[in-house]
Parts: C-alpha cells; sequence; structure tokens
C-alpha cells in the first residue's frame, strides 16, 4: 500500500471529475513508480476513456502538461521511474496560454 | 426659435467647447512630457539640486516610498529602473495591469507591441482601457494612460502582430521582454527570439480562474520555454480566453506579480549563481492559493538555448522555422459546402416557417446556453455527443423525437462546433439530413437579429 496525494491543476481537474485533489492508498506490493501511478490514473480514475487522450501520450503524460513531485519538476526526479514514497505529493497541471 | 433648434445649437457650442479644451489639454500634455524628457535625458544638470543628486527632486517626491524600501537598494536601484528598458508585449489582460506598475515605478523606457484594438469584451480585466477607448489601439489607449500616470517614462508603440520578420527589429535595444500573449505559436516565437539576443523574458499566462508565471532565459543562462515544453501542446488542448472565458482579477493577479518579477530581475535581485528556475501556479478558485514549483535547468539537447542549438536568428527571419506549422490548428472545415447553410437560409427556411419534424440543435457548452439562446432548440454539446458513440437510444433520452430520418440543423458560438457535430451526427448516428450553420449563433445575431445577448 502507497499513499499519495494526487493534485489535478490548471483545468485538468475536467479529466477527473472535476476533483482537485485526491489522497489515495494505493494497493501496491514493492516498487511503485511515476509510470505505476499514471496506469493507476488511468485505469481507475478517469472515468470516460474518450478523455485519457488528454491525459496520456504514447505511454506519457501528454506534451503540454507538467508533472511535479512534491512541488519540483518530474526531470529533477527521475520521471516516470521515480519510486513514490508515502506522503508524497504528484501534481500535474496544464500549461496555460492565454494573457 | 423653437427649444429644439436652441438646444441643438447648444449642443454644438459644446461640442466646440469640447474640442477646443481638449486640444489645450493636449498641448499642455506634450508640454509637461517635454519637460519630463528633458529632466530625465538631459545629461547637463539643470538646476543646483540635479548637481548633487541623480534624479530630479520631482523624482525623488514620486519615488519616495519604494526608495525607502531597501530591498530596492534606494537611489541607486531607482537609477537602474530608470535606465531599464523592457518590452511588453500584449496590452490584455495581463499587459493592462503590469503596464501602469512599471510605469509607475519608474522604468525609463517602455515598449508596447500591440496591433488590436479595445473591444467591450475586453474591458473586465484590461483595465488601462474603459469604455471611451473602445476601438482605439490596444497600444495607443495604454500610452494615454501611461502618459497620465508617470510622464517621465518614453513610452513607444508597436500596432503589429509580432512575427518572425519584425521580432528583431523590435526586440533590439531593449534589455527586459515581457511575454503578455495568449498563443503558443508567439509564446515560442518570443522566447526563440529573447535566446538569441540573450535577453531575459518574465512571461505569464491564464485562463478561466487559474495563472502561471516563469523567468525564462535568465541571463542567457535558462532554462527557456523549450525545455520546459520541447513539443507543443495538441491545439485541441489549447484554450483562449475568447473560449474558456477568464476572470478579471484572476488574469490581473498575474500581471502584477509579473511587475514584481520585472523589478526585482532589473533591480539585480537575481544572479546568475543563485537563480532556480522555476514556475509559479496561481488559482483563484475556489480558495486563493499560489504555488512555487522548482523547474528543470536549461536543457543540453534544447533546439533553442542548448549545445547545439538550431533555431538560430537566420532559421528564423528566414521562415526556415514555421510556427504555425510547429503549433499546428484545429481542422474544423469538416464539412463539405452541401452540409452547410448561411444564417439568412437558417433564418427563411427553419425560423421563419414552421417545419415540422424539425429538430435545432445548439452545440454549446450549456452555461453558455443560459446566457442566451433561441426557443425550441435542443442543447447537447459536441462532448455528450461523442459520448453517446453514435448510439441513437442515448441520443433520444435527450431528444425523444430523432430518428435517422431527422432534420437536423446545428449551430454554436461561431461555427465551428456546429460542424464537428454535424459530422458525428451524420457518420456516428447515421442520421442523414443534417446541416450546420455557418459563423453560428454570433453570426445569426449580427446578421439577422442583434436584439439576442451576445457575450
Amino acid at each position: 500500500m502507497v499513499k499519495v496525494k494526487v493534485e489535478f491543476l490548471g483545468g485538468l481537474d475536467v479529466v477527473f471529475d472535476k476533483q482537485r485533489t485526491y489522497d489515495l492508498d494505493i494497493p501496491s506490493e514493492g516498487e511503485f513508480t511515476v509510470k505505476d501511478l499514471l496506469d493507476y490514473l488511468v485505469t481507475n480514475m478517469i472515468k470516460n476513456p474518450k478523455d485519457v487522450e488528454m491525459f496520456i501520450e504514447d505511454g506519457t503524460v501528454r506534451p503540454g502538461i507538467i508533472t511535479l513531485i512534491n512541488d519540483a519538476d518530474w526531470e529533477l526526479e527521475g520521471e516516470l521511474e521515480y519510486v513514490i514514497e508515502d506522503g508524497d505529493i504528484v501534481s500535474f497541471t496544464s500549461t496555460l496560454h492565454g494573457g | 426659435m423653437s427649444s429644439m433648434e436652441e438646444l441643438q445649437r447648444e449642443v454644438e457650442r459644446l461640442q466646440l467647447e469640447n474640442a477646443r479644451l481638449k486640444e489645450q489639454l493636449e498641448k499642455a500634455e506634450l508640454n509637461e512630457q517635454l519637460a519630463g524628457s528633458r529632466e530625465s535625458t538631459d545629461p547637463k544638470p539643470q538646476n543646483n539640486a540635479t548637481d548633487k543628486y541623480p534624479l530630479t527632486l520631482e523624482e525623488y517626491h514620486r519615488y519616495g516610498r519604494q526608495m525607502i524600501v531597501e530591498e530596492t537598494g534606494g537611489v541607486e536601484g531607482q537609477v537602474k529602473l530608470k535606465n531599464a528598458k523592457v518590452l511588453v508585449i500584449g496590452a490584455g489582460g495581463l499587459g493592462c495591469p503590469l503596464l501602469p506598475y512599471l510605469a509607475g515605478a519608474g522604468v525609463g523606457t517602455i515598449g508596447i507591441v500591440d496591433n488590436d484594438t479595445v473591444d467591450p469584451s475586453n474591458l473586465h480585466r484590461q483595465i488601462l482601457h474603459d469604455s471611451y477607448s473602445v476601438g482605439m489601439l490596444k497600444c495607443d489607449s495604454a500610452k494615454r494612460a501611461l502618459n497620465r500616470l508617470n510622464p517621465n517614462v518614453n513610452v513607444t508603440t508597436y500596432p503589429v502582430r509580432l512575427d518572425n520578420t519584425n521580432a528583431f527589429q523590435i526586440f533590439e535595444g531593449y534589455n527586459l521582454i515581457m511575454d503578455c500573449t495568449d498563443t503558443p505559436v508567439t509564446r515560442y516565437l518570443i522566447n526563440d527570439v529573447a535566446v538569441n539576443l540573450g535577453l531575459t523574458v518574465v512571461s505569464a499566462s491564464g485562463v478561466r480562474t487559474e495563472g502561471q508565471l516563469t523567468i525564462l532565459n535568465f541571463e542567457n543562462m535558462g532554462p527557456c520555454y523549450r525545455c520546459f515544453y520541447p513539443v507543443p501542446p495538441s491545439p485541441n488542448s489549447v484554450s483562449s480566453c475568447q473560449e474558456g472565458g477568464v476572470i478579471g482579477p484572476c488574469i490581473g493577479v498575474l500581471g502584477v506579480m509579473m511587475a514584481v518579477e520585472a523589478m526585482k530581475v532589473i533591480l539585480g535581485l537575481y544572479s546568475t549563481d543563485d537563480f532556480e528556475p522555476f514556475l509559479m501556479q496561481y488559482a483563484g478558485f475556489p480558495k486563493q492559493s499560489l504555488r512555487t514549483f522548482r523547474m528543470r535547468r536549461r536543457k543540453e539537447m534544447c533546439a533553442a538555448c542548448g549545445t547545439n542549438p538550431t533555431i538560430t536568428r537566420e532559421a528564423i527571419e528566414t521562415s526556415k522555422i514555421n510556427y504555425t506549422e510547429f503549433c499546428g490548428s484545429r481542422n474544423y472545415n469538416v464539412c463539405v459546402p452541401e452540409e452547410r447553410i448561411t444564417v439568412q437560409q437558417f433564418d427563411n427556411e427553419y425560423l421563419k416557417v414552421t417545419s415540422p419534424g424539425c429538430i435545432l440543435l445548439d452545440v454549446r457548452p450549456e452555461h453558455h446556453y443560459q446566457i442566451s439562446h433561441l426557443p425550441n432548440t435542443y442543447n447537447i454539446t459536441v462532448k455528450s455527443l461523442r459520448n453517446m458513440d453514435g448510439s441513437l437510444d442515448e441520443l433520444q433520452k435527450h431528444i425523444p423525437s430523432v430518428s435517422k430520418d431527422s432534420d437536423i440543423v446545428v449551430l454554436c458560438r461561431f461555427g465551428n462546433d456546429s460542424q464537428l457535430a454535424t459530422r458525428l451526427l451524420k457518420d456516428d448516428f447515421g442520421i442523414n439530413n443534417v446541416k450546420d450553420v455557418q459563423g453560428g449563433f454570433f453570426k445569426y445575431i449580427d446578421d439577422i437579429d442583434p436584439s439576442i445577448p451576445k457575450y
């Protein structure tokens, strides 16, 4: 079991039932990576299969979405391979363009 | 003489008086500006005060409240602001709150790039403009406001759309670039030109209730926009203020925050040793929150600022980099001419006559539909139609009378989504007789019935 908080910012909450944050207890054995988290989100939390493409492209987070692990760019943390620990916060934010 | 004639004469007299006073005011403003710029640019001191001091007495008075904040570095900081040349691209939702703070703080030279004119729908957020400047160029309206606010500031306007052929010429001569634009195409272009010229960019954006802020290519050490976003988002995922809507003060907060960052960059509060790349994320709703994310550094492989850049000045200026192609665009033109009708046809053939069995379908979002809509219309969004996967049973839950032989006319706000809906109804649901209204509900309002509220 891994305890992780996920956040959907910049309008991404529309893909996740219009809820911005979720506290998740995810059953897992062994290491649970960000890649595993993405699979979990797609399988369990995106109700409308047509919305998956608004979040995932080519097996990773789609261009235009920034992923953050504990408020740091996931690129600094190992991206998909990062092993999630209890209490981590993983945030996804859509890039905004208006002005 | 009738009282009406008297009144008409009085109106004419007042109009002349008004014009005469306006002319006097303009002359007075010009004189004041000239006096201000003489004071600020003349190398030879004009009085004893400037002999001893680097700023005029008026400037000490004007900037006193910020100079006594230690972080600004006092007079030395104020001189840095005065010597700074800041280019603001976009005088809209971000530019409007940003510009007066820059001018008020005493940034000596401000350039404004914007080729758009003021529209009433801008005014809830673009607070430099007002009901009297509707129709004016935004850069002129902004300049007028800034000149009144602080005549010491030199304001240059560029009433052009920034593109790959004019960007370098406009950028050169400025020390700091403020990206207040609203499309990925322009954001990539600004980034690439700034990287090539070694300029720092303060960049912000927002839509609906949220906003983002970052500093790009700081002192040419990166990261740049392309380090963050090497691949542009799909055009379908990009939402503008016109389309997605925007809360005035939410985008306003970002503009004000840009002014804070600009001041810090100019005052030298960031250095190449301690600059940490960041992205700030503001949310106005449901609870206001502001987060600062720690971001990646320059990417070695970055096409713009990496070790082997391909995005050179030459490549940009000769259009080798095609920004429109790079960012792509949504293809709405999915209907053939026979599937489309004009608003006149729509009015004559469907609204003025009773056409039994004909279904009028408005595919705008429900909260748009609630603002105004035509009578006897159904409201189902394109997204909901798509989610029905072509099931007529599902569609009948919303429109009980619908069948494959139905006559359906589809309309949306501008005539884009209605084309997508027409395709879905014909191809997925197998309904043969579907027509799309060209130009949509707003075109209908413009050409046929201007008494309906447009938003």
